[in-house]
């Protein structure tokens, strides 16, 4: 039996709703980051559901692009996310907040 | 000699007062310092006096060189280049030394050479020695200008120069209270007029009009009537402010808080007469606009007899002289109006004599008497001061016309003139009664000053210094016998093209006439004031009409109140508009864009958290509102 294609893009919204509670709800940098990959999944899912729908190459190769666009964020994101902690010794995302107006 | 000696005539005393002020600016340097730094004063008051005795000089000389010339050829003309090269009026710094300006050259180089003498012993002693005689200096620098004056832009700088040395000098005295705003009166005063002078020069090159005098002279014959009236008005608002006639004659008397030399230099031979010079530089044109001309006649030969009522019942004496002056510029225009500027110049010229005598010989009683300028606080003062007493004398008979002194000649011309006009009854009369009123008020001056006994706090009078006298002595000599010099004068101008009007009265007649008037007018002073002129002064001032004389006829109490004072008030209604509204506005818009942003800035909090939810709520809403409004 075949997963419907409305089945798959209830999955990613499902898992973009999670990424977004997560990323503006939690307290800990690392965590928020994790969140992010979420996001990035959320939309790898909802384009290769739509990919298949349509039975065309186009969601797919977007698929990809997206996917190696997330691996190169996380490398940059954990690289920051290591500097910036060992200035602050903190991985509160409220403790940065250096460019309050 | 090449026409450009001109330039040395106003550029000597230029250069003389540039020189001045910079001894004064490093004088006030020193004295910051805390040195006692004074002016070298005879040196400078000898070489301020020079470089107005030089530019007399070169004017002898030019004027001599003429006396053989036909009239077609006395005129001399140097242009310094193009000074305004605008496309449709292109004006050159041009002078031109014609015989009217000669005439003009030499009572405002000679008369001022002697004045500049006389003030090196009058201002002996006073810190701002240097900045007087730049002031001065630069005061016949600007006349100069002003009589040499190619085209009418030209004179008006002149005239304004005058204007402002004027203003600086009636002002010379900054640190007392009344000389300033004298100052800045006669300034205002002059500025209502000189808005009419730059109008009608506008006029008259928006009508393609020259505005070099020579040509305007001639084109004038051409001008359509209309515009030549309103010209012909425009230039005499100019004329009426500087010369002091009816309704702008308000500055002068008051004028008369500057030094004493400077009242007999600027505000009596010189720059009042400055207006009498216009309307006869351009009588062409005033001939050209009939109206206009009886009207320079009507309000000179007004003014003439007002101004000699408030001369009569003045009590300061230099005020008095201030009324006489404008009284005899009136009759200066009765003679312009009646169509005889050469009558009107020779005038001019014997009053600057005697005027400006009288002028330094009041100065040297009032030097004499510590500052004293009441009438009725002097007296008896002929055996004291002998020299001063027959200069004195001298100038107020030839002031009241008396046979044969100058005053007499000139004025003579004037009444003449007026009897042969148009309106001969009107003109004749005015000129007459003025006559009488001069004669008298000429003789109560003399009387309350010398004779009698002496009314003053202080007895320890003394005659001025020879310093004083010689340039009184010089001017006594003129007023005396510059009657000669009248009728040479005026056949030296030339003729105005005017159709003379023969008849009129007989001329033996009009001498008769002006003769009978002045020695009415001497015995009635003297019958008056002969004897305890103070008690006399005491009962006249009880009647109403000598009051209303004395006070000026109240024009400044009716400026004060229907000019000046809603004036001020406008002025302060604007001030409080400005502070106010225009004022609150400005900062209204700064104080609610500090208001919004210090509440806007809060959304910028630092945390990447909440601009990300702010980008997640903004991005679902635009979502919301495409999907709306896509929706089939």
């Amino acid at each position: 039996m075949t997963v419907p294609t409305s089945h798959v893009f209830a999955l990613g919204a499902v898992l973009f709703a999670v990424g977004i509670a997560g990323f503006l709800g939690r307290r800990n940098l690392l965590v928020v980051f994790l969140s992010l990959e979420l996001l990035f999944n959320a939309v790898i899912v909802t384009l290769a559901g739509a990919a298949r729908h349509h039975a065309n190459l186009e969601g797919s190769a977007f698929a990809v692009f997206v996917l190696f666009l997330a691996a190169v964020e996380a490398a940059v994101g954990l690289a920051l996310l290591v500097a910036l902690f060992r200035i602050r010794r903190s991985v509160d995302p409220d403790a940065m907040a250096t460019l309050k107006g | 000699m090449g026409s450009s000696i001109l330039f040395l005539l106003p550029g000597l005393p230029l250069a003389g007062s540039l020189a001045w002020g910079l001894v004064h600016l490093r004088l006030l340097e020193r004295r910051a310092r805390g040195e006692e730094a004074r002016a070298p004063e005879r040196l400078l008051g000898i070489l301020a006096t020079l470089a107005v005795l030089a530019p007399f000089a070169i004017t002898v000389y030019l004027t001599a060189q003429w006396l053989g010339a036909e009239p077609g050829e006395r005129t001399i003309e140097a242009t310094l280049g193009s000074w305004i090269p605008a496309r449709h009026v292109s004006i050159a710094a041009t002078l031109r030394f014609d015989p009217l300006a000669a005439v003009l050259l030499l009572v405002v180089t000679g008369v001022g050479a002697a004045i500049h003498a006389y003030s090196i012993g009058y201002l002996h002693g006073d810190r701002a020695f240097a900045r007087y005689f730049s002031h001065l200096n630069l005061f016949v620098a600007a006349m100069t200008l002003l009589v040499l004056a190619g085209n009418l832009p030209l004179l008006f700088v002149g005239w304004e120069g005058v204007g402002l040395c004027s203003y600086l000098l009636i002002g010379f005295w900054h640190e007392k209270e009344g000389p300033p705003a004298a100052g800045l009166k006669a300034f205002v005063v002059n500025r209502v007029g000189d808005a009419g002078f730059l109008l009608g020069i506008f006029l008259l090159a928006r009508e393609g009009l020259p505005l070099d005098l020579a040509a305007l002279r001639e084109a004038s014959g051409g001008i359509a009537g209309g515009i030549a009236a309103a010209a012909g008005l425009l230039l005499l608002a100019g004329a009426i402010g500087k010369s002091a006639q009816f309704p702008l004659q308000v500055w002068l008397p008051d004028a008369m808080a500057g030094p004493t030399p400077v009242s007999a230099l600027i505000h009596a031979a010189t720059m009042v007469t400055a207006g009498v010079y216009l309307v006869v530089r351009l009588d062409v044109l005033f001939l050209a606009a009939p109206q206009v001309l009886a009207l320079v006649g009507a309000i000179g030969g007004a003014t003439a007899l007002v101004a000699a009522t408030s001369a009569l019942a003045e009590r300061d004496l230099k005020r008095a002289l201030a009324y006489s002056t404008i009284s005899q510029l009136g009759l200066m225009f009765l003679g312009a109006g009646s169509g005889a500027p050469a009558a009107a110049i020779g005038h001019l010229v014997t009053h600057a004599f005697f005027k400006a005598l009288l002028f330094l010989a009041a100065g040297s009683v009032i030097h004499a008497l510590q500052g004293e300028q009441d009438l009725t606080r002097m007296g008896g003062l002929a055996r004291r001061m002998r020299g001063t007493f027959l200069v004195f004398l001298a100038g107020a008979a030839a002031l009241a016309g008396i046979p044969p002194l100058a005053g007499f000649f000139s004025k003579d011309e004037i009444l003449a003139a007026a009897f042969r006009s148009e309106h001969a009854i009107v003109f004749g009369t005015l000129g007459l009664a003025t006559s009488l009123l001069t004669a008298a008020y000429a003789f109560r001056l003399v009387l309350l000053v010398f004779a009698g006994e002496p009314r003053m706090a202080r007895r320890d009078v003394h005659e001025s210094s020879p310093l004083l006298l010689v340039p009184m002595g010089l001017l006594a000599i003129l007023s005396l016998a510059g009657g000669l010099l009248v009728a040479p004068i005026e056949r030296f101008l030339p003729a105005a093209p005017a159709a003379a009007h023969e008849g009129g009265m007989a001329h033996g007649l009009v001498v008769f006439l002006a003769t009978g008037v002045a020695v009415l007018g001497v015995f009635a002073a003297a019958k008056t004031w002969r004897r305890r002129g103070a008690e006399r002064e005491a009962d006249l001032a009880r009647h109403p009409a000598w009051r209303v004389a004395g006070a000026g006829w109240f024009l400044d109490v009716f400026y004060q109140r229907w000019i000046v004072r809603p004036a001020r008030a406008l002025a302060i209604a604007c001030g409080v508009f400005d502070l106010f509204v225009l004022d609150g506005a400005v900062h209204g818009v700064a104080k609610g864009s500090v208001l919004a942003g210090g509440t806007l800035r809060r959304l910028q909090d630092g945390r990447v958290q909440s601009y990300a939810a702010g980008m997640a709520v903004a991005l679902a809403l635009l979502l919301f509102a495409a999907w709306s409004l896509l929706r089939p």
